[in-house]
């Protein structure tokens, strides 16, 4: 059987930016649909190496935010800068290979493949072998494969998910599927990783184990993460620094014990006249 | 008993990946193509030939085809039995045209007509999806059948506007047209279809057909984890079309003979996506028992009464056909919407840990 993977082996996307160097900025970005406005004006930095959470109350654009930055939605005003390329419009495809990933709010799992190929699947760009070699699978393409299942065994040895591997997604309780879908999202080997809600209806227990495998996420591969999460005491012990977001503004930014005692997010928070 | 896989240990990834991970599945293969290359064609006779083995192959193969456009790719298509058209003419002016080519490079070549074709009515696939593609799909469907009754060219300037299969050898053996004997035809048929099931397979349980499926389940989630949905749709028509085109010339050339514009209708388009439905929408087995259910079907029929003794006319076989098959597609879809395929698999896991199931 496999030995559980080494932390020297677990090497994060090497994107050639230094620890603590600013990864992703976004500037003064914009966004809005017809006469809503999701986004009004929003700038800050991701750090390489650091855990970031977004927060805010319900409906402040914190989705839409981690649309903007993965090219799921053009802002209309404003530049997103990652690994020091400036950029506003792109698919969510060229995203992903510039190493950007994701995990979504709702479950977003290929519900009629299994685990095992769920992961594969997130794996599809770091493959190359084109159709013809397919056809035959013998030789490149199976070696390729294997490659790349080995990598994948990694991360289901790493999120302990080994017990489900051919079981159909569908069929999984919501928190593995959760589970699951944080493994496709490291299977793409991000430098950058953005977790939509990654705890959103979990118990304490789950909770727990999720909080565990994204400190070691951060830790052992080195990933930067972007969070949104409400469990505030979650959000407080995990991340590194917090911006806060409400009704699309932003209200603050700094540390967990600042952000906490900020007036302006104690207000967003338990509702003031605006 | 049948199926133990106590004992059957991977101890690597290659064997994981091999073909038949347990080898039962392995023996039962080699049985049926024990079947299919040396026993039946040593008990058919010409009509077991002409009217069951070569249209259960050719169906197959035409479904398979669709099966990876609909079943793996989750885009459905209305157009099959234009695009089987286009492979036949396509074969038939390269047939007519350089008719010292080998039958077996024409038909090679001719899929990649309707692959071209194919993917030319997949674009709309970029913007619309579900039952709006498949009524774009439709629209290549009556344009095809249109353009091979009006355009002269294709069929030769014949008066009858039927292509007919000329005379083809190979290695000195007629292998098409109305020389061509039954059972040549078959083993022509068959190894063209193993050879295809076999890079269907590869490809759908590799990277690409990983892809497809992903567009299938959720499109928005594939694009975000970094697929190009444009190239996997019309990767899909590609390689839809062109099994489906091969299979339609070898619909004219290794079964019917000859072929009008009319043959390419809508009904065969039926015929094939309810093979796919009835047989399992993403399943490569599912097209054969599906095919073996929709073309025995009509025989046993006709044959099972007049055995007995009861006197049945051709149209009232006609009329149970399409009414069995009517209810069979009603029945799949509501009670196994995966079809014979995961019938099969039902049974396979039960026979598995049968007889102690706890």
């Amino acid at each position: 059987m496999n030995p559980r993977p080494s932390p020297a082996q677990f090497a994060g996307a090497d994107d050639g930016i230094a620890k603590g160097d600013v990864l992703l900025k976004v500037d003064n970005v914009s966004l809005s649909f017809g006469g809503v406005k999701a986004i009004t004006d929003i700038s800050f930095d991701i750090r390489k190496g650091e855990i970031r959470a977004i927060i805010g109350p319900n409906g402040a654009g914190k989705t839409s935010m981690l649309n903007v930055i993965n090219g799921f939605y053009t802002p209309q005003v404003g530049t997103i800068t990652f690994r020091g390329e400036e950029r506003r419009a792109m698919k969510p495809h060229h995203a992903v290979r510039q190493g950007i990933a994701r995990t979504f709010q709702n479950v977003a799992l290929f519900k009629g493949m299994t685990t095992l190929e769920n992961i594969m699947a997130g794996r599809s760009v770091l493959m190359k072998r084109n159709i013809f070699w397919q056809m035959l699978w013998h030789g490149p393409a199976l070696k390729e494969e294997i490659e790349h299942r080995e990598k994948v065994e990694e991360i289901i040895d790493f999120l302990e998910i080994e017990h489900i591997r051919r079981t159909p997604v569908g069929k999984l309780p919501y928190g593995l599927q959760k589970r699951v879908e944080l493994g496709r999202a490291l299977a793409m080997e991000p430098s950058l990783l953005l977790l939509d809600e990654p705890m959103a209806g979990m118990n304490l227990e789950e909770k727990e184990d999720m909080s565990r495998f994204i400190i070691d996420v951060n830790q052992q591969r080195g990933t930067t993460i972007a969070l949104i999460e409400h469990d505030m005491g979650v959000v407080m012990d995990l991340s590194d620094r917090v911006v806060v977001l409400d009704y699309g503004k932003k209200i603050a930014d700094g540390v967990p014990d600042v952000v906490k005692n900020d007036q302006a997010v104690i207000d967003a928070y338990l509702g003031v006249a605006h | 008993m049948l199926y133990r896989v106590a004992g059957q240990y991977k101890t690597s990834y290659k064997a994981d990946y091999a073909l038949f991970p347990v080898k039962q599945d392995a023996w039962l293969l080699g049985v049926i193509l024990l079947f299919a290359f040396v026993i039946l064609p040593l008990m058919a006779n010409e009509f077991t030939f002409r009217a069951l083995l070569i249209p259960v192959l050719i169906y197959s193969l035409a479904a398979l085809g669709l099966n990876i456009l609909t079943g793996y790719a989750g885009q459905l298509s209305l157009g099959t039995g234009a695009f089987m058209g286009v492979g036949a003419y396509a074969c038939f002016k390269l047939a007519t045209i350089f008719p010292e080519l080998n039958i077996v490079i024409v038909l090679a070549l001719s899929g990649f007509f309707s692959a071209a074709i194919g993917m030319a009515f997949g674009l709309p696939s970029l913007r619309i999806k579900g039952f709006y593609l498949a009524i774009a799909t439709l629209a290549a469907q009556f344009f095809l059948v249109w353009l091979f009754q009006k355009w002269a060219w294709l069929y030769n300037y014949s008066a009858s506007g039927a292509i007919q299969a000329p005379n083809i050898q190979m290695f000195g053996v007629t292998v098409a047209g109305a020389r061509a004997s039954a059972m040549t035809q078959y083993y022509f048929v068959l190894c063209v279809v193993a050879v295809v099931t076999f890079c269907a397979i590869n490809i759908t349980r590799g990277r690409i057909g990983r892809i497809w499926k992903s567009v299938r389940d959720m499109d928005i989630a594939a694009e975000l984890v970094g697929i190009n949905l444009m190239k996997a749709k019309l990767l899909a028509f590609f390689v839809s079309s062109y099994i489906v085109g091969i299979a339609g010339a070898l619909f004219v050339f290794f079964w019917r003979g000859a072929a009008e514009a009319e043959l390419f209708d809508i009904q065969l388009s039926f015929r094939v996506l309810f093979i796919a439905i009835i047989g399992g929408l993403g399943s490569i087995l599912g097209n054969y028992l599906g095919a073996i259910l929709i073309v025995a079907l009509p025989v046993i029929i006709g044959a099972v009464p007049s055995a007995l003794g009861l006197p049945i006319s051709p149209s009232m076989v006609e009329h149970l056909n399409v009414m069995i098959i009517g209810l069979l597609i009603i029945g799949f879809l509501i009670l196994e919407p995966h079809g014979l395929a995961r019938l099969w698999a039902i049974i396979r896991e039960k026979l598995i840990i049968w007889p102690f199931p706890h």
